[in-house]
C-alpha cells in the first residue's frame, strides 16, 4: 500500500507539470486550432535560462520570476516574428514550421549549453515535508506551484476583461474585431502566456529528469495524451488530463508493465482516445455542415 | 445638417469577385438610412466595406475624415459600431460577457456599469438571461444581444445588417421601436440593410436601392415608398 500511494503522489506531482504543458498546448489550440510541436523545447530552452541566471548568482526566486518574463516576452516574438506569417497557411505548412522551431531551439541549446547532462536546483528542502513517507518535498512544491499557476490563469481569463477579450478572440475572430479587440496581438499574448506556463514547467521538471536538450521529449508526450484526453479544447480536461496521465504512468509503470515501457502508455492513450472518443472527456463534439 | 458618412464610388471584390461596382451615398448626422436590396446586390459587403473588413477602393469619410484603409479595430474606436449578418455571437461566453465585450474600447468604467442597466431597460429578456451560456438564446434573444453589444459602444453611428432575417414579426417590430427610441434619444445615426423594405421604409429617413452593386434609386423614404419599381419588386403590391 505504502509504495502504490508513493507512486501515486509521484504521478500527481508530474502529472502537475504534464497538465502545464498540456494547458499550454490547448491555449494555442484554442485561439489557431494547431497543436505547438516546440511547445516542450520552449519550456527547455527556459529552463536553461533559469539554470544559466542561478549559476551567474541570482537567488532561486528571482530567477524563477525573470525566467516566466523572459519567457512570456519570447514567445510573444515567436509569434510575431514566426507564426503570423504562416497564419493563413495550410495546417502542413504550419506543423513544418512548429517542427522547424522544434529542432532549432533543441540544436540551438545544445549548441550554446552542450548536451552534456545538468543538474537544476529544487526550491524546495531535501528533506520529507514532516517526515512522512510518501511524497518529498519537491513533489508537494511542484504540485503547490502547478495549481498557483492553473489558479491564477483561471482567474485572468474569468475575471480581467483582456482575459476576456483574449476568449473573445479565441471563439469569434471577426465579432472580436468588430468590438475593437486587436485579435493579432491577442493571439501573441496567447503564445506568450504559454511560453510562460510552459517554463514553469521546465523549472519543476528539471530536478526530476535533470537539465538536458532532449528533456521535455517524452514530457510533451505525456502532455499531448493529456490534452487529449481532457479534450483538446478544453482547458480544465486538460489539467484533468495531466492528473490523470501522470498518475497512470506511474501506477502502470511500477506495477504494471515495467519502468521501460511507461511512455507507452502515453502513445496508446493517443491512439485510444483517438479511435474511442476523439473529443475526449471534456471536449466539445464538433459537428459541421459539409 | 452635415453627412456624417460619405461614400463616394467604392468597390469591393472578395478575391477575384467583384461584388461593388461604385457605390456612393451619404448618411446625415441624426438620421437613419436604409440600403435595401435583393439578395446578392452587395448590401452586406458595403457594410463590410465601410469596417475595413474586405479590400476596397474608393472613398469613405466619416465625420470629416477618411476612413478607407483603417483596420477594423480602430474604425470602432470611432465610434462606429457593427451589427454583423450572422448576429456575431460569441456563443459560448455569457450574455453578460458579450455586452462587455461590446464596450470593450471605451474607458469611462463607471458609465459602463450604468450602461448595462440602460440597455436592461431595452431588452429585459436579457437581464433574465444575463448569466446564461450566448449561444442558448433564441434567434430573437441573440438579434437583441447583437444590437446592445452594439451600444454598448455608446455608438455614433450604428451598422445594422438584416436585423429582421429569421425573425418572427412581432419580435421585429419590438427591435425596430427600440431603434427608432435609440435614434431619436440618444441621437445615434443608423445606417439599416434590409431585405424587409416594408418595414425598413418605415423606420428610415431615407433610402438606397442597390441593385448588382451600384445605387440605382435613391431618395427620402417616402418618395422610395411610391416609386412604381419598388412597389412591385420590393413592397409587393
Amino acid at each position: 500500500m505504502d509504495a502504490f500511494l508513493q507512486q501515486v503522489f509521484a504521478g500527481l506531482a508530474t502529472g502537475g507539470i504534464y497538465a502545464s504543458v498540456a494547458l499550454a498546448l490547448v491555449m494555442i489550440y484554442q485561439a489557431t486550432h494547431h497543436l505547438n510541436f516546440a511547445q516542450g523545447e520552449m519550456a527547455m530552452f527556459s529552463t536553461y535560462l533559469a539554470w544559466s541566471m542561478i549559476n551567474a548568482g541570482f537567488g532561486y526566486w528571482t530567477a524563477f520570476l525573470l525566467t516566466v518574463i523572459l519567457s512570456f516576452v519570447l514567445g510573444v516574438i515567436i509569434e510575431r516574428v514566426i507564426i503570423r506569417p504562416v497564419e493563413n497557411a495550410p495546417v502542413l505548412s504550419v506543423v513544418v514550421v512548429f517542427i522547424g522551431l522544434l529542432v532549432i531551439l533543441n540544436s540551438i541549446t545544445g549548441w550554446i549549453f552542450s548536451y552534456t547532462i545538468k543538474t537544476f536546483p529544487s526550491p524546495f528542502p531535501t528533506a520529507p515535508l514532516l517526515g512522512n513517507k510518501f511524497v518529498s518535498s519537491h513533489q508537494i512544491g511542484a504540485i503547490g506551484i502547478t495549481l498557483v499557476v492553473l489558479l491564477l490563469l483561471f482567474a485572468f481569463f474569468r475575471f480581467t476583461p483582456l482575459g476576456l477579450a483574449m476568449r473573445a478572440a479565441a471563439q469569434n475572430p471577426v465579432s472580436a474585431k468588430l468590438v475593437g479587440i486587436r485579435v493579432g496581438w491577442m493571439l501573441a499574448l496567447g503564445w506568450g502566456l504559454a511560453a510562460a506556463i510552459g517554463s514553469v514547467a521546465g523549472m519543476m521538471v528539471a530536478p526530476i529528469v535533470f537539465l538536458d536538450p532532449n528533456m521535455m521529449g517524452g514530457i510533451l508526450l505525456y502532455a499531448f495524451a493529456a490534452a487529449l484526453v481532457g479534450g483538446v479544447d478544453s482547458p480544465g480536461g486538460a489539467v484533468f488530463g495531466g492528473f490523470l496521465v501522470g498518475v497512470l504512468e506511474n501506477v502502470l509503470g511500477a506495477f504494471v508493465i515495467g519502468n521501460e515501457l511507461k511512455l507507452a502508455v502515453a502513445l496508446v492513450l493517443i491512439i485510444g482516445v483517438l479511435v474511442v472518443k476523439p473529443s475526449g472527456f471534456f471536449g466539445k463534439v464538433h459537428v459541421s455542415r459539409v | 445638417m452635415a453627412a456624417l458618412l460619405e461614400v463616394g464610388d467604392l468597390h469591393a471584390a472578395y478575391g477575384t469577385t467583384r461584388v461593388l461596382h461604385g457605390i456612393s451615398f451619404s448618411l446625415e448626422e441624426g438620421s437613419i438610412t436604409a440600403l435595401l436590396g435583393a439578395n446578392g446586390a452587395g448590401k452586406t459587403t458595403t457594410l463590410r466595406a465601410l469596417c475595413g473588413m474586405v479590400d476596397t477602393q474608393g472613398q469613405v469619410s466619416y465625420a470629416g475624415s477618411r476612413i478607407d484603409g483603417k483596420s477594423t479595430e480602430d474604425i470602432v474606436r470611432l465610434g462606429i459600431a457593427h451589427v454583423p449578418d450572422g448576429r456575431g455571437t460569441f456563443v459560448n461566453l455569457s450574455t453578460e460577457e458579450n455586452l462587455r465585450l461590446g464596450a470593450y474600447v471605451r474607458k469611462d468604467r463607471k458609465a459602463v456599469e450604468d450602461d448595462f442597466e440602460r440597455i436592461y431597460t431595452y431588452f429585459p429578456r436579457l437581464k433574465e438571461r444575463r448569466h446564461q451560456q450566448a449561444g442558448t438564446l433564441s434567434g430573437g434573444e441573440q438579434q437583441m444581444l447583437a444590437v446592445s453589444r452594439a451600444l454598448m459602444l455608446r455608438p455614433r453611428l450604428l451598422l445594422l445588417d438584416e436585423p429582421s432575417f429569421g425573425l418572427a414579426p412581432l419580435i421585429v417590430r419590438e427591435i425596430f421601436g427600440i431603434m427608432r427610441t435609440i435614434n431619436q434619444s440618444e441621437k445615434v445615426s443608423i445606417l439599416l440593410v434590409e431585405q424587409n423594405a416594408a418595414m425598413a421604409l418605415d423606420l428610415a429617413d431615407r433610402a438606397y436601392v442597390i441593385e448588382t452593386g451600384r445605387v440605382v434609386l435613391s431618395g427620402t423614404s417616402s418618395e422610395i415608398k411610391q416609386d412604381e419599381a419598388v412597389r412591385r419588386s420590393y413592397l409587393g403590391y
